[in-house]
């Protein structure tokens, strides 16, 4: 595309090595930074989320409604019955767009006969969406998404409202847990194409700095924690 | 974007002038600065984390040719593409060139302060092509015509009001003809209008506030999920960055992001932290299936090594701004350019030049809340101060001088942001009386009255002089 990429590559390359007085990182130096890559060093530790498993779920839900999102923690076989009560509640209509994910295929759709369900990416005109979460951090009440033909990224960005099942196994304490998840998932070096963390509904503060929901993203999320 | 820095002395008068300006500012003391107290106290291990954010950044900075490279490979791997711009120019002329290989008319843009700083948009008209801001900030300010004044909240100098007035001027042709009041209405309107240009983008703009070398990933962190759309909807993402927004691993990018948005807004977290890796996968419903990284130079490589390089951790995240006394009293466009506050005091003339921007780092008191407030522990002051002393052997001036002349003269010509400072009155009368006895007696101990606080000016005329053309107020 630019008429001499390696010219202009090396260019800032070099003017990097010129400034710190050095050439390209050899020997030792080099194993350094391989090892720090090959083996991250974590950072300090957030000692709130260090709990055992249940009361790790509890601060999740503590805060994701900390966040703005509303959380229901229910029974796998009420999982369908919650996603149609809960429309009811907020008067929307009991249609939905919902991830082709195996790990939802489990759940009682069928029972639940006033609900619409089209499986698939999110479209513009789609007011509400169901997904799967990879994981929950318990630090922040945050619901970690991973990108796939299972797992389109639209539905999570486009509806209106967004309907969020997380299993209890799949709360995590920090961050750093879910990137161990994911290199076990998906290999080092093979993130998936998107990762979405998402921490309560779109908000914005411009507009003299006070926070308003629903910017461009889902102005509510509902999460249903299910336990495993 | 063009620079007014040079004209910083009456820029910042017409900003202590500006009504609507000085009511937006005053609303950052108990926004913004004291959100991010909450939320560090929230944190014990705050302190630890900024620790460690610092040092992430250093040794990024120390092995930066090392990640670039790393990173480079692991995009190119997943099939994206990385291009390399020494300068602002290569910049706009390498994404130019990509949105019109997609004969694209609209790019839907996510803020990036990079793309202001290589004024992108008016390279993309020049070229017929409408750059559209989705940021509702930036949305607020492109239909102004106004640059940036904040580098988070980049309408943050203007009123709900003004903001009314501009939709109504602009979406009154979309049907839109009521003047709205309440800021979840205005909110709503962008929504609307913003949300059919995001589905007809033919490109999507984007910038990072990591690159992970680990991965290949960018990294973004909003809270309207703009960037999300941006880099999901369209048929190509461009991820445009600088050179120092590599970091190692995603373990780094955990203690980053844990600052990061308590230091920008308070936060725990932003709603929206997103990592994209290459373009859309063989059986994925969505996502672009071109994806390219712009990684651009534009002076930086030359600050590492220098007494400067320091700055270079900055992730932008807006606190030095938030917690400045200056910032607070004349907003970010005094500062005549993208990077306002003590950042851009420090930034500023390193990337336009000190001819250009040498006034801005005489924009201090020297209090230091800046640096106490810095997540990676910028030595904000001290690396203004280097300016300073530059900018003085540059003029060749006297060594007394140096220690408080310009900032005196900078704040004593001001008697409203004077005013503003007067908190701060007694460090900086410690400063002068440092610099020589003579400054001991310069009416900067409070008490002062409307009428009296207008000292005289080292030049530009006497008190009297003064007193005669403006008049008591
Ligand atoms: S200099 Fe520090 S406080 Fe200012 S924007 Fe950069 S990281 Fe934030």
């Amino acid at each position: 595309m630019s008429e001499a990429p390696t010219t202009a590559r090396a260019q800032i390359l070099n003017g990097i090595r010129r400034s710190l007085r050095r050439g390209e990182i050899t020997g030792e130096q080099r194993e350094a930074v391989e090892e720090r890559l090959a083996r991250p060093p974590l950072g300090p530790t957030v000692a709130r989320a260090q709990l055992a498993q249940p009361e790790k779920v509890a601060l999740f839900c503590q805060w994701a409604e900390a966040n703005n999102a509303t959380v229901a923690r229910v029974a796998a076989s009420d999982v369908a019955a919650e996603v149609v009560s809960y429309l009811a509640r907020n008067n929307l209509p009991a249609r939905a767009a919902m991830a082709p994910s195996p790990q939802l295929a489990d759940y009682d759709w069928d029972g639940q006969k006033m609900l619409s369900l089209r499986r698939g990416r999110g479209e513009a005109a789609d007011q509400v969406s169901i997904t799967g979460a990879f994981a929950g951090i318990a630090e922040t009440g945050t619901l970690v998404m991973a990108s796939g033909p299972e797992h389109p990224v639209t539905l999570n960005l486009l509806p209106d409202t967004h309907i969020v099942v997380v299993r209890e196994s799949d709360i995590v304490s920090g961050y750093e847990d879910v990137w161990t998840r994911l290199r076990q998932r998906y290999g080092k070096d093979r993130m998936p194409r998107t990762i979405n963390t998402l921490t309560g509904p779109s908000r914005t503060g411009d507009i003299e700095q006070a926070m308003e929901l629903g910017a461009h993203g889902p102005r509510r999320m509902h999460i249903v924690v299910v336990p495993t | 974007m063009e620079s007014t820095a040079r004209d910083f002395n009456s820029n910042v008068d017409h900003a202590l002038a500006d009504p609507n300006l000085q009511d937006s500012l005053s609303k950052l003391k108990v926004g913004f600065s004291e959100r991010r107290r909450q939320a560090a106290e929230r944190l014990p291990e705050f302190e630890a984390l900024r620790d460690r954010a610092r040092d992430i950044k250093n040794h990024a900075l120390a092995n930066l040719d090392f990640y670039l490279e790393e990173f480079e490979r692991k995009v190119l791997a997943l099939g994206g593409h990385v291009h390399w711009a020494p300068t602002a120019a290569d910049a706009r002329r390498i994404i130019g060139e990509l949105c019109q290989s997609m004969g694209a008319r609209t790019v839907a843009k996510s803020k990036s302060m990079v793309a202001e700083e290589i004024a992108l948009n008016e390279h993309l008209e020049a070229i017929g092509i409408a750059p559209i801001e989705t940021d509702l900030g930036e949305y607020i300010i492109q239909l102004r015509h106004e640059p940036p004044s904040h580098i988070i909240a980049p309408a943050v100098h203007l009123t709900k009001d003004q903001v009314a007035d501009t939709f109504l001027e602009h979406h009154a042709k979309l049907g839109f003809t009521r003047r709205l009041t309440e800021r979840n209405d205005l909110v709503a309107e962008a929504r609307h209008v913003l949300r059919q240009k995001f589905l007809d983008a033919d490109v999507g703009l984007t910038g990072a506030n990591f690159l992970v070398a680990e991965t290949g990933s960018s990294m973004l962190i909003t809270n309207e999920g703009n960037a999300d759309l941006s880099n999901t909807l369209p048929r190509m993402h461009i991820v445009l960055a600088s050179i120092e927004k590599v970091i190692p691993t995603l373990e780094d990018a955990a203690v980053l992001l844990r600052v990061l948005a308590r230091s920008a807004t308070g936060q725990e977290s932003s709603a929206y932290t997103t990592l994209n890796t290459g373009p859309k996968r063989p059986g994925d419903l969505d996502g672009p299936e071109h994806y390219h990284v712009v990684i651009l130079d534009n002076g930086r490589s030359a600050v590492l090594g220098t007494e400067m390089q320091e700055i270079l951790r900055c992730i932008r995240c807006g606190a030095c701004m938030n917690h400045c006394p200056v910032y607070g009293a004349i907003g970010g466009h005094a500062y005549g350019w993208v990077y306002p506050g003590p950042l851009g005091a420090v930034l500023t003339p390193q990337l336009i030049g000190v001819e250009e921007a040498g006034n801005l780092p005489n924009a201090s008191t020297f209090c230091g809340r800046c640096e106490s407030v810095c997540p990676v522990r910028i030595p904000l002051p001290k690396l203004m101060r280097h300016w300073r002393e530059r900018e003085f052997e540059r003029h060749l001036t006297p060594v007394a001088v140096r220690q408080g002349l310009a900032l005196w003269s900078f704040v004593a010509r001001r008697p409203r942001l004077y005013r503003g400072l007067t908190a701060l009155a007694n460090r900086v009368l410690a400063l002068f009386g440092r610099a020589d006895g003579r400054y001991r007696a310069l009416p900067l101990a409070g008490g002062w009255t409307r009428y009296r606080d207008l000292p005289a000016p080292p030049a530009g005329g006497t008190f009297h002089a003064q007193w005669k053309k403006k008049g008591p107020t």
